[in-house]
């Protein structure tokens, strides 16, 4: 059974991004999605660029990092304060009156969105001087305290963030080209790095630490590039959030987005692009799909009633089963490739040309 | 070319070199053999700054670089082919010897054609990914990679750990080719017969000391050697 060539596995994937670009563009003009269902996708990408910033850390570079929600955070606050206008900001604090240099601050929604991912970078260099000399656990902790961190400080900066009230009024620019057009620029990027010799020390760091060391590579050094890349990502994701779901808190931000994205990264492969990608659609489309259990459904002849929380028990118990099947994820630490498709259809269909022929190679 | 003098390691209270002077001579192989635990291994990470010695100096060419870091003493033309392999089991082969060249700026083109040459196995496969590969062709692939960095002392940790007989002639064969191009060589080995017969000085260590010391041959035929580590 011969493979695909490379130049079949390209045509396809060019007739693929192609039939994306044409999808997008009937999303957008509001032709092939309703608004619920491009919202999902909106969320989608946003999930997935979140996902991507968790797996270059933790995936590519080997360092368990749960700092993810603090940084999504402080995308989402520096993005929102600076596309609110003025007036629309002075109204939302009520609680202490707006700081009048963060009242004035504007700036178009792009330039909004690198300064989010920027803040969030100048934080992590910060966070990441002290803890990624921890290894492991030791540096889930810390990234992870770090995270509620600058939660609290966001919880308690009332002049500046509006404190727990949170902000709302956030123009909903990030539209799905906005979002999915972030998520490609990402992941195009990251494909990218991976082949170039930053790529490869990233994923040489996480193979063997010693190892790597021992070949003059400066660990810290490249463990501190990785992780502030990371938190720029993570920031620009917070800042697409804070525009799709129009109003944030501080407890939008609490560890167990980081927990949500964490599941992404594990789902769709620690190590893997393409996986961290089809990880979150189907994380998010399936917590949407998954809504029917919720409010009662008739199956086969018995009407089960509405039980509220039904619809996480019965997502938990398919991701428990993925995971038993796929141990190291849908793609494991592999990209995607038309191969894995192609191979088991023509294996069946090698199968039901000559059956028999097959029996009889077994025997041999 | 790296003359060690009363160097001292410790991990945490327990002293695991204690004072030990050696010289590896220029051009020569040398090695350092002894029983598990003697502070063979941990000699080497300390020549390498992968640990920090306690005390004592490390001159390499006449220039200190006890304590240094690794990155400033792998710049200088040490390196190390570390215990049980520690390949990069994700990168291709190519990449784990683009790896090794690391610190390197130039075209790679001939020392991956020299590693290639010294390991036919490796080109065969250098699209493999490294975990994948026997023992043996790991071993090629840490010393390949080691040798990407072009350094002037090549340190091998235990480099006939877990391999069969015949591939562990193999690899001292090719430590000898290795050493014909000029590349100085240190070699920590359990097997001492292999690497007395191959090296020109020789050291024992015994718990952190080093008891004896000789050329290769006088070693083999000394009777204390004999008896604790030839087993005749």
């Amino acid at each position: 059974m011969k493979d695909l060539s490379k130049n079949a596995s390209r045509i396809l994937t060019a007739v693929a991004l192609a039939g994306f670009a044409v999808f997008l563009w009937l999303a957008y003009k509001g032709i092939a999605l309703g608004p619920y269902e491009a919202r999902i996708v909106r969320l989608s990408g946003i999930y997935a660029i979140a996902a991507l910033s968790m797996n270059l850390i933790n995936g590519f570079t080997g360092q368990f990092s749960l700092g993810q929600a603090g940084f999504m955070a402080l995308g989402a606050y520096t993005t929102s304060l600076l596309v609110i206008p003025p007036e629309a900001k002075e109204s939302l604090y009520w609680v202490e009156p707006i700081n009048p240099f963060v009242r004035n601050l504007q700036a178009p929604f792009l330039v909004a969105l690198i300064a989010g991912g920027l803040m969030a970078s100048f934080f992590a260099f910060f966070i990441g001087f002290p803890v990624l000399r921890l290894k492991g656990d030791y540096l889930a902790i810390a990234t992870l305290g770090f995270s509620e961190i600058i939660r609290i400080f966001i919880t308690n900066l009332i002049p500046i963030t509006n404190g727990p009230v949170g902000l709302k009024n956030i123009p909903s620019t990030a539209n799905i080209l906005w979002t999915s057009l972030s998520c490609a620029a990402i992941v195009v990027l990251l494909l990218r790095l991976m082949k170039t010799s930053y790529g490869r020390t990233f994923k040489a760091i996480r193979d063997d630490e010693v190892a790597a060391e021992a070949m003059g590579i400066s660990l810290f050094k490249h463990k501190l590039m990785s992780f502030l890349l990371s938190a720029f990502i993570a920031g620009i994701s917070g800042g697409l959030l804070a525009s799709v779901v129009g109003a944030i808190t501080p407890a939008y931000f609490r560890f167990t987005l980081a927990y949500e994205i964490l599941l992404i990264v594990v789902l769709g492969g620690q190590g893997s692009i393409t996986g961290s990608v089809v990880g979150a659609i189907i994380l998010s489309v399936s917590k949407e799909w998954l809504r029917f259990l919720d409010s009662g459904f008739n199956l086969l002849f018995f009407r089960v009633p509405e039980i509220a929380g039904l619809r996480m028990l019965v997502f938990s118990l398919l991701l428990m089963a993925i995971i038993l099947f796929y141990r190291r994820g849908l793609f494991g630490s592999r990209e995607f490739s038309w191969n894995s498709i192609y191979r088991p259809i023509a294996f069946l269909i090698n199968k039901i040309r000559k059956p028999k022929k097959e029996a009889g190679d077994d025997s041999a | 070319m790296i003359k060690v003098e009363n160097l001292r390691v410790n991990y945490g209270s327990i002293e695991a070199v204690r004072g030990i002077s050696f010289d590896v001579p220029d051009g020569g192989i040398s090695t350092l053999i002894g029983a598990n635990g003697a502070g063979k291994s941990t000699t080497l990470k300390a020549i390498c700054g992968l640990i920090k010695p306690a005390s004592g100096e490390i001159l390499f060419n006449g220039e200190s670089i006890g304590g240094k870091d690794t990155v400033a003493i792998v710049s200088k033309g040490i390196s190390l082919v570390p215990e049980g392999r520690k390949i990069f089991a994700d990168l291709t082969v190519l990449e784990n010897l683009k790896i090794g060249a690391y610190l390197r700026k130039d075209s790679l083109k001939d020392d991956i054609d020299w590693v290639y040459s010294l390991f036919p196995r490796l080109e065969e496969r250098h699209w493999q990914l490294g975990g994948t590969l026997s023992g043996g062709e790991q071993q090629m692939l840490a010393v390949g990679r080691a040798l990407m960095s072009r350094p002037k002392l090549l340190m091998m940790d235990e480099p006939s750990l877990g391999l069969a007989p015949l591939i562990v002639s193999d690899i001292f064969s090719i430590i000898k080719e290795i050493n014909s191009k000029g590349v100085t060589i240190l070699l920590v080995e359990q097997n001492a017969n292999m690497a007395l017969k191959t090296a020109d000085v020789g050291y024992v260590m015994e718990t952190g000391e080093i008891t004896l010391s000789g050329s290769g041959q006088s070693l083999l035929e000394n009777d204390a050697v004999r008896a604790a580590y030839l087993g005749t």
